[in-house]
């Protein structure tokens, strides 16, 4: 989606090559995409066993440094800002749920007002609308949207540090085609909005009148034939360009790769949710998740050798990369440890209420993932004159 | 390098071929102008040479067509990709990657070319077409030409032999398609590149062409030298126009020549002048002082002050980018608008509700079709009468006098650019406006449909409307305009007679200007009708 800035790109060369200190020695060029979103995603595991209010703010805080010191010039680097924004109506909206529906669940602490109560019909009872609502309930609405809009974050940071395009690139040969279709699909949202915004524009210029399904109708039609002529000339500019060319292969061969590769996909989602779930059955966390990974690389082996394109610039995997991911995982595996070990440790303290304190080991962990900042080298911009 | 050998194409539900029995050549290292009115089959032929007719528009194709000994009957366009290099009207539609070096390598990708080779062409390719400071930009930020020319890349990176090009200026402005057409010629000059390329704006590329196709209509399609192409065809740029009613052989195509072959006639005007058109005497329509508009940090109009009079018609020129468009949302009341005024017959029409603002200022958008949804003219019309409030068949009748041969049960989607355009100018002069803006009417359109557009908005002016038209079209503007104004960055340049704004630069210079300048003369009729005075 195209992303109106929240804030602007960084202004001139000079002061964006030497945003940290000792950058202007340093080679700039990308990170691996892959790197970063590793990172990413082990800040949201980490993020993903708290709902400690304080260290979900120390990760986003962390988040955003590394954002604004890794990130590019080009225009979906500014995502973070649009991510930051989901993040608090997502809070928003988890409070104003838990005040309106479920407020009194948790009606052990002190009772913040009372709303009126709804009656319920009788095929709904156990649902109420308005009541009481607590402190504890409120607040642990909040700090549970928190969590989520963290986790969201950490997500868009990934976004602003690495075009999700671009990681799709590495994706093995047997997922070529996959990676393609969800590329054009991530850029056919954004046309849409952009066709609606014009069309809706234009309908004004006729009167805007009409009832409300001959609006729609006048909305819907344009758009719809619009993106229709688009994602035509899309796909016969991709054939013209030679999309789709492959070495015959035997039917035989394809169904084994993809069996391969959907089982493995299902192992790994098991897996994953496993790891993210801490009362999952221990069978359901790695030994899942290292089959599922098992069976995914043979059947991606398989595929990718009736493959035969080619990579423009392929990023290499340097120590740069190593290091941002080992910094990511530092954060997760503290987390994990701790949250399997004592589940109070990383959690607010809702019965009895009591302020958040911040844990100090967590605290350290999430500084030392923010060194990625540090670690990565300097980001290319599109200012900057080839090397 | 491209044989044609009896090729018949046929569309379904067409009642007759588009192209019958075609047979031609085209040897290594041409560069081959296709030329012909809208509807003769330009595109057709085109598509022909990679096979994206049929597999991708439907129809039946008869014959042979070989590129490259490869026949397109066995080899689909995704097989002959490293051979042809195809780039169409809008390159943003067929953009897949998101920056310039990415776009440039997607060909290759695609191939299969090892990374080192991919590595050197890529700055090979960003080098002829001068993209090497963009390299790293985002593709949806670059300018028109820009983004043009990293379409032309992209073709031209796989070491495509074959380029086919379909209208790849119609939508820049006179500097940035110049760019685009050195950018071509260059590449046939330097790596004998074959290029086939359809144009409607004649007089930007006849010059360079080799040779040229010309598609008559009846399916047949006509090959020669271009000056004897353009002697006969029913397209023709000014120059040729000139050349033709002056009996100059042989034809010059460029400036350069004709200037040479008009030293006579700059004799015989010399003292001359043009007969004047009628300095807009009318009551003012709208007046605009100090029109704002900005999007974040970007300013599109800066403090613009517009006047427009009844039976005046006013064209509003710049390169891609400078406002226009953004003025005339602003002076219809539907687009942002951050400071200044805006007065049509006393009253803002941004403070009025969207029906009534349209009954003051018509606006016809650049892209007309937003505009229709539903499934018969016959419909859109009704509709129209409707929303307007108008007796019913208004809006028919309207159509009626634009464009007589629109047929009310065909779907407006199937109607032509210039039907499309009439169709919409119908449905916003339904609501009776006296002031009528229309944004790049002649995106598409051949000479006829221009020549019948210049006669639509003369009509109009005529009945006491004011007309104020956005234009890259130089010519179109010389024929039209009694007034020019010139935007850049937001602020308006110039603003004055369009004698005198058109003469005073050669960015923006008609042809017969430039074979005249200094006498100033813009359009061939006024030429001839200045000669016919001086014979008498």
């Amino acid at each position: 989606m195209t992303v109106t800035a929240s804030r602007v790109a960084p202004k001139g060369t000079a002061s964006a090559t030497d945003r940290l200190p000792g950058d202007a020695r340093r080679l700039p060029r990308g990170l691996h995409p892959v790197a970063w979103w590793l990172w990413a995603i082990a800040m949201a595991t980490a993020a993903a066993r708290t709902n400690n209010p304080l260290v979900l703010l120390l990760i986003l805080a962390v988040c955003g440094f590394v954002v604004s010191a890794r990130r590019t010039d080009a225009p979906w680097a500014r995502a973070f800002g649009f991510y930051l924004m989901v993040g608090c109506s997502v809070i928003a909206i988890r409070v104003l749920f838990r005040i309106l529906l479920g407020g009194g669940v948790a009606a052990s602490g002190p009772v913040l007002f009372t709303l009126p109560t709804l009656p319920s019909p009788s095929w709904a009872t156990g649902v109420r609308l308005g009541g009481p609502v607590s402190a504890s309930g409120a607040l642990a609405a909040l700090y549970d949207g928190m969590r989520l809009a963290t986790l969201l974050c950490c997500i868009g940071a990934a976004n602003a540090l690495a075009n999700p395009k671009r990681a799709l690139r590495v994706l093995p040969g047997a997922l070529y085609e996959l990676g393609v279709a969800v590329v054009v699909s991530i850029t056919v949202a954004p046309q849409l909005v952009e066709s609606a915004g014009r069309v809706r524009r234009a309908r004004r210029l006729r009167g805007a009148g009409g009832k409300r399904l001959a609006a729609f109708h006048s909305l819907a039609m344009p758009v719809l034939h619009d993106a229709l002529e688009r994602s035509l000339a899309l796909a016969a500019a991709m054939d013209a360009r030679g999309y789709g060319r492959r070495a015959g292969t035997s039917a035989a061969a394809r169904r084994t790769t993809a069996v391969l590769l959907i089982g493995g996909l299902a192992g790994l989602c098991v897996g994953v949710y496993g790891l993210m779930d801490a009362t999952t059955p221990a069978v359901l966390r790695i030994p899942a998740l290292l089959t599922g990974a098992a069976a995914c690389c043979l059947g991606l082996a398989l595929g990718s050798r009736r493959v035969q394109h080619s990579s423009y610039r392929p990023d290499p995997w340097r120590l740069a990369e190593w290091l941002v991911v080992g910094l990511g995982l530092v954060p997760a595996t503290v987390f994990t440890v701790l949250a399997t070990a004592d589940a109070s440790a990383l959690a607010a303290p809702l019965d009895p209420l009591g302020w958040p304190s911040l844990p100090a080991l967590p605290a350290v962990a999430v500084l030392v993932a923010g060194l990625a900042g540090f670690a990565a080298p300097p980001p290319l911009l599109s200012g900057t004159a080839p090397q | 390098m491209i044989t044609f050998d009896r090729v018949t194409v046929m569309y379904a539900e067409a009642a007759q071929p588009t192209l019958r029995d075609v047979t031609l050549e085209i040897a290594e290292g041409e560069l081959c102008l296709v030329m012909g009115s809208t509807g003769t089959g330009k595109s057709t032929l085109l598509r022909c040479v990679n096979g994206m007719m049929p597999t991708f528009t439907g129809g039946t194709l008869a014959g042979r067509v070989v590129v490259a000994g490869r026949d397109t009957r066995f080899y689909p366009p995704r097989d002959l990709a490293d051979v042809v290099g195809v780039v169409g009207q809008d390159p943003l539609a067929g953009f897949v990657t998101d920056t310039v070096e990415e776009e440039l390598a997607y060909g290759m990708e695609q191939l299969g070319v090892p990374p080192d080779v991919m590595r050197k062409r890529v700055e090979e390719t960003l080098d002829v077409l001068g993209l090497a400071d963009l390299r790293r930009r985002a593709l949806y930020q670059l300018s028109g030409g820009q983004q043009q020319r990293v379409a032309i890349g992209s073709a031209l990176a796989t070491h495509a032999r074959v380029l086919v090009l379909d209208e790849p200026t119609s939508a820049l402005d006179p500097t940035a398609a110049e760019e685009v057409l050195a950018g071509i010629t260059r590449l046939v000059h330097d790596l004998g590149v074959t290029v086939l390329v359809a144009e409607h704006r004649l007089e930007r590329v006849v010059q360079y062409a080799d040779r040229a196709l010309w598609l008559p209509g009846d399916g047949t399609v006509r090959v020669g030298p271009p000056a004897e192409m353009l002697a006969i065809s029913d397209v023709a740029p000014p120059l040729v126009e000139l050349g033709r009613r002056l009996g100059w052989t042989p034809m010059p195509l460029s400036v350069r020549d004709a200037r040479r072959a008009a030293a006579p006639e700059r004799e015989r005007l010399a003292g001359m002048t043009p007969p004047i058109s009628a300095p807009a005497t009318g009551t003012e329509l709208l007046r605009a002082a100090r029109i704002l508009v900005r999007y974040g940090e970007v300013t599109a109009v800066r403090e613009a002050d517009v006047t427009l009079r009844s039976g005046e018609i006013v064209a509003l020129m710049g390169r891609n980018g400078s406002g226009k468009s953004s003025l005339l949302w602003a002076l219809q009341g539907s687009g942002p608008r951050q400071g200044g005024t805006v007065n049509v017959a006393g009253v803002d029409p941004a403070r009025q509700s969207a029906s009534q603002a349209r009954a003051l200022v018509g606006l016809v958008p650049q892209n007309a079709s937003d505009l229709l949804y539903l499934d018969t003219v016959a419909d859109e019309l009704a509709r129209s009468d409707l929303e307007s409030a108008a007796r019913p068949g208004t809006a028919a009748a309207t159509l009626r006098r634009l464009a007589p041969a629109v047929d009310p049960t065909t779907h407006p989607r199937d109607l032509s650019a210039g039907q499309q355009l009439a169709l919409v100018l119908a449905i916003q002069l339904t609501a009776a406006p006296r002031v009528v803006l229309l944004d790049e009417p002649t995106r598409g359109l051949d000479y006829t449909a221009k020549a019948e557009l210049v006669r639509v908005l003369e009509e109009l002016a005529a009945d006491g409307h004011a007309v104020l038209v956005s234009t890259h079209d130089v010519e179109f503007s010389a024929r039209l305009a009694h007034r020019v104004v010139v935007m850049a960055e937001g602020d308006i340049v110039s603003d004055g007679p369009a004698a005198d704004v058109l003469t005073a630069s050669p960015a923006i210079a008609p042809q017969i200007a430039k074979i005249l300048a200094p006498l100033p003369f813009l359009t061939v009729g006024a030429v001839e009708a200045a000669l016919t005075e001086a014979g008498r």
